[in-house]
């Protein structure tokens, strides 16, 4: 039995190790500025842990063949332990892990301890069962008031915000269903949500961020590749949770300022 | 009430304190009591475990109303969004409290609490007594004031004070989901006041027990027990309602 | 007053009071763990159904119809709740720990065995007014085992949300009051009942684990009870404590001014001391079987004991954790992580010291000795994917994605079931007075495990590639279409592997009637449930207080007679 031990719980971590190595299934292309550094965070975090995977596995199943009883009499060897080997490694494990942790610290703090920059493409986002809204400020650069009160779904984009008419500011915001944004500029997304919670995921930005009813959640990203992006709810919102996807389409400059001009034309 | 009669073993087990060498009772637990005060090891032992028991129970307990508190502050300081400004402001309403009754009811519980002592002891000098007056002698017709019955009139008084408490509330449009700073209050007071509620229904399990003439040291350990839990809520009130007075 | 004072209660006569309401802690540990294998095939059958229809979105399943997303959403939230809280916080504690705790450290039962009968039968209460959620009008409740405010704070939110919300946190907060009555149970146990010489450093690792887990239960659960409460009132008295101003559907919800941060801080400062309580018996009880089949002390019992503390400790810190992309401050989750990473620590130690513990050992290789072994490797594979959930950094593409449900359930899902499957076998002659199949055992164990690897271990691939969590189907987001064909495999090992518990089932019921006799001490092994008769008597050492000389593990002592020393033996070798 040592042996079928040994045997089955090598087999299951080549053949684990061997799909993770192979990145058969792996993290969609990186498309934002935050991607490399994250993905370098995940490579290091991955390689050590992996590491530890594998020699823990393998001495494991080593341990259980050959440690076990062979019926030759001979006993077991008697100890309570080795307070130095303990000591040794704790003290490894603790670097290890906390260094870890530090070593992406900087990361967390350019993505999320610092506002948004000036110059960045505000658009707010909005959740709701189960869609997701977006919205431009317009020319006058200022969001209009949205009221619970005047939400209607059912009348389409400004109706689904609660957009206020008699506010002076509403009357240039654009409100589209799908999020068009210009490439090799911050964007700040302004993350709302009216019913419950849901969260803004897109998966090749590497951006996540849970939309609270509630709360204005100020983040931003930077997109580095023109494409389509698909933004997929990551948070159980209820029934339609799972066909609650959007899509981010990111642009040239030029595209997006055509876009957005023809969009703000309509609103006149 | 049975939950507090625990289990008593053949030979009373010691704990760890003893395994530097102290010999065990060779058989029962009769007779080995050489500690002082009154009753014997068996009591001593149901008596510990009770109060134990009980300290282990007020933990959660305790933990209950410092979850509700922290909620209470945060919310209290938690700006909200208000949509039509797009921005963040203060909701907190601060309610007039009924501060003069609960000062009163604060009072009920303070002298309950002192009611219940008068008790516990008097049970306490009941016991040290017992063997004489099992021998036959008469100490002469000993008034005995019922102090655990006055006690069990107090709570109810307390908890028809907390009542009144809250319909003084209600008078003034504060009800329970008027405003997050009434939530809480019904909240607070409301979970002390089934947990007093606790409390009384063991001191009518005692009183019972007096009553249907059950022995003397199981109604001690009940009684003692039931004293510690009221004082623990004693406490507890003093401190919500200094909560809510200072945190209004 | 009668100077000999019996057992409290004498051995009772008569069925109801024999196996209904007994106060006997060994009866009432295996009421919940009956209760618990109950609870576990109730939830296996709700996961495979989710499974089936996760891949096959249109079958039409036999005796079950079709399964609406709302009715999926029904079975994630019920099995998730079902599991943790009816079998994962049911079987090792109040299951072995109710029936082990009292023997092994000598006593003739719990301190408060009226207290035990009606913690048991609190639970059982609960478990129906749960099952019940699934009968009721809308049906059983979509949220989700974590209840997210305000999805779950609001009828109007979705189906299930109506009545069998308001059943699902009311069978929670009767759970919460058992648990807390259990947990009062076994510390009182512990500190005040132990047998001359049975020192707390001389306890068996697992009357620590139950120690230990109890103080966390006795922490936690009265804050799980308070966000029950609020919830509550929420939903049915009017008041906003999580729910913020809002619509649902174009419809004013009638709430202002509540925060739905406030639910998860308070559910998950629950909610992670509870995963804890869910794996330390299962550590504990490795630990023992490890050290018993080894023949072999358990590696650094001091270090074992300190590292379990330290979990413990460290488990109230780390609860922000879960709430990295919440909108929570990113400051916080920073100082949350660095916990997060230090609470591995004492996880790796414990690892180590398994390794170390079968390092020049003598092997046995017995059903419990398997799962021990199995314990282990799950332990270690679950483990290393918390490092890259702990940074927040990382958990930004991982988060809500299926790499979390990988990591839980390997840990939970898994390792903590097989520390429960080790603890089964292990003392179920000492139970029962009858040996289990070995063979029957070992295929259970072989299918269970690589069954279980090949469930979950694909699950870290899918969270990877950005697959969230609790969708119904993959049809309708396009970049999820690829990981369809693996997720089928996951469902074929999931049909497989369920199936396979069968093989458990039967041996269980079976060697229960019909398995050869056992003997007191079939493994000859060391600590004080082996010392008494097979089954214990209703006292548990028939009259006789234990006296303890040694330590709990004393295997292969050199100079001694035999490769055990049990813990009641004569003092002639040198105590430790």
């Amino acid at each position: 039995m040592g042996l079928v031990l040994l045997c089955v719980i090598w087999l299951i971590t080549f053949v684990s190790t061997y799909f993770f190595v192979a990145k058969t299934w792996w993290l969609p292309t990186g498309a934002s500025a935050a991607a490399a550094a994250i993905d370098h965070q995940f490579a290091i975090t991955f390689v050590l842990m992996g590491i530890v995977f594998i020699a823990a596995q393998l001495a494991l199943g080593l341990f259980a063949w050959q440690y076990r009883d062979t019926g030759s009499g001979k006993g077991a060897s008697y100890s309570h332990g080795n307070t130095r080997l303990e000591i040794i490694w704790t003290t490894l494990t603790a670097i290890l892990f906390i260094g870890l942790n530090l070593a992406g610290g900087p990361i967390w703090a350019r993505e999320r301890f610092q506002p948004a920059q000036e110059d960045a493409t505000r658009v707010e986002v909005t959740g709701m069962q189960f869609a997701w809204y977006f919205r431009y400020p317009g020319p006058d650069g200022k969001f209009g008031v949205t009221k619970p009160e005047l939400v209607d779904p059912s009348t389409g984009g400004e109706g689904a915000l609660g957009l206020d008419p008699a506010d002076p500011a509403s009357k240039d915001d654009v409100v589209t269903g799908i999020m068009e944004v210009p490439v090799n500029r911050q964007v700040e997304v302004i993350l709302r949500a009216h019913d419950v919670i849901h969260s803004f995921f897109v998966p090749n930005m590497r951006f996540k961020q849970d939309a609270v009813p509630g709360l204005a959640i100020h983040m931003h990203f930077t997109p580095t590749e023109t494409g389509d992006y698909e933004i997929a709810c990551a948070e159980l919102c209820g029934l339609g949770h799972y066909k609650m996807h959007g899509m981010l389409k990111v642009v040239s400059q030029d595209d997006f300022d055509k876009w957005l001009a023809a969009r703000e034309a309509e609103k006149q | 009430m049975a939950s507090f009669t625990p289990t008593v073993p053949m030979a009373p087990p010691r704990t760890s304190r003893d395994d530097r060498g102290r010999v065990p009772p060779v058989d029962g637990g009769g007779g080995g009591g050489r500690e002082p005060g009154s009753g014997s090891p068996n009591y001593r032992t149901r008596l510990r475990r009770a109060r134990l028991g009980l300290g282990v129970a007020l933990v959660p307990i305790l933990m209950l109303f410092v979850s509700f508190t922290s909620a209470y502050i945060v919310r209290r300081g938690l700006p909200t969004l208000d949509p039509s400004t797009n921005q963040l402001v203060h909701d907190w309403l601060p309610v007039q409290l009924p501060t003069l009754l609960f000062l009163l009811n604060t009072c009920v519980l303070v002298v309950s609490s002192l009611t219940l002592e008068l008790a516990r002891r008097q049970l306490q000098r009941e016991a040290a007594l017992e063997p004489v007056q099992s021998m036959g002698v008469s100490l002469g017709q000993e008034r005995k004031i019922p102090w655990l019955a006055i006690t069990i009139v107090l709570g109810f008084c307390f908890l028809a004070g907390q009542w009144m408490a809250w319909q003084t509330l209600q008078l003034q449009g504060f009800y329970v989901a008027t405003a997050p700073s009434s939530s809480f209050i019904y909240l607070l007071t409301g979970c002390h006041a089934l947990h007093l509620f606790g409390g009384i229904l063991a001191l009518l399990a005692a009183g019972v027990a007096t009553l249907l003439h059950r022995p003397l040291d199981s109604r001690r350990i009940v009684v003692d027990v039931a004293a510690w839990y009221w004082h623990f809520m004693a406490l507890l009130w003093i401190y919500i309602l200094a909560l809510l007075e200072v945190a209004r | 007053m009668v100077a000999q004072e019996s057992h409290e209660h004498a051995a009772p006569q008569g069925f109801i009071r024999k196996y209904v309401f007994s106060l006997d802690h060994k009866v009432i540990g295996l009421q919940y763990y009956f209760l618990a294998l109950t609870a576990v095939f109730v939830g296996m059958v709700l996961s495979l159904l989710m499974r089936i229809h996760l891949v096959w979105p249109s079958a039409t399943l036999p005796l079950f119809g079709d399964i609406k997303p709302e009715t999926y959403l029904s079975l994630v939230t019920m099995h998730g709740t079902i599991m943790v809280f009816f079998v994962l916080t049911t079987a090792p504690q109040g299951g072995f720990g109710n029936y082990f705790l009292p023997i092994q450290i000598g006593a003739p039962d719990m301190a408060f065995p009226v207290l035990n009968m009606l913690s048991f039968w609190t639970t059982f209460v609960a478990f129906l007014v749960m099952v019940a959620a699934f009968f009721v009008v809308g049906g059983a409740p979509l949220h989700g085992w974590t209840g997210y405010a305000p999805l779950s704070a609001l009828p109007s939110a979705g189906p299930g949300e109506g009545l069998g919300a308001d059943l699902w946190i009311t069978s929670i907060a009767l759970f919460c009051v058992a648990s807390l009555m259990g947990a009062l149970n076994f510390l009182t146990t512990t500190l005040d009942l132990r047998a001359r010489g049975m020192s707390m450093m001389r306890m068996p690792l697992t009357c620590w684990s139950w120690f230990i887990t109890a103080i966390l239960g006795l922490l936690a659960f009265g804050v799980l009870l308070s966000a029950g409460i609020l919830l509550l009132m929420d939903r049915n008295l009017g008041t906003s404590f999580y729910v913020p101003l809002g619509t649902v559907n174009g419809q004013l919800t009638g709430h202002r001014g509540g925060s739905p941060l406030l639910w998860q801080h308070l559910f998950w400062f629950f909610g992670h001391p509870e995963v804890y309580i869910a794996i330390l018996p299962g550590m504990g009880v490795a630990s023992q079987v490890l050290s018993t089949f080894s023949r072999k002390p358990i590696f650094g019992y001091k270090a074992m004991v300190y590292a379990m503390l330290a979990i413990g400790l460290l488990g109230f810190m780390v609860w922000g954790h879960h709430m990295f992309m919440s909108g929570m401050s990113p400051y916080s989750a920073f100082a949350f992580s660095i916990m997060t990473m230090a609470i591995g620590v004492p996880s790796a130690i414990k690892t180590f010291n398994w390794l170390g513990t079968l390092h020049r050992g003598r092997i046995q290789f017995d059903s419990p000795m398997l799962f021990a072994i199995g314990f282990v490797s799950l332990f270690v594979s679950g483990g290393l994917s918390g490092p890259f959930l702990a940074q927040p950094t990382l958990d930004i593409p991982l988060h809500d994605t299926a790499f979390v449900p990988a990591h839980f359930h390997l840990i939970m899902g898994v390792a903590a079931i097989f520390g429960i499957f080790a603890a089964t076998y292990y003392w179920f002659p000492k139970m029962f007075g009858r040996m289990m199949n070995e063979r029957l055992g070992r295929i259970h164990f072989l299918f269970t495990l690589i069954g279980t690897y090949c469930i979950f271990m694909p699950m870290h691939y899918l969270g990877l590639a950005g697959q969230p969590r609790r969708y119904s189907q993959l049809t309708e987001v396009a970049y999820l279409h690829h990981l369809i064909p693996l997720n089928r495999f996951i469902t074929y090992a999931a049909i497989i592997t369920v199936t396979a518990q069968l093989v458990f089932l039967f041996n269980l019921f079976w060697s229960m009637f019909k398995g050869p006799k056992a003997s007191d001490n079939p493994w000859r092994a060391t600590t004080l449930e082996w010392t008494t008769a097979t089954p214990p008597p209703h006292d548990n050492f028939a009259g006789r207080t234990p006296v303890v000389n040694h330590g709990p593990y004393e295997y292969s002592v050199p100079g001694a007679p035999r490769d055990y020393i049990m813990q009641t033996d004569p003092a002639t070798v040198a105590a430790h």
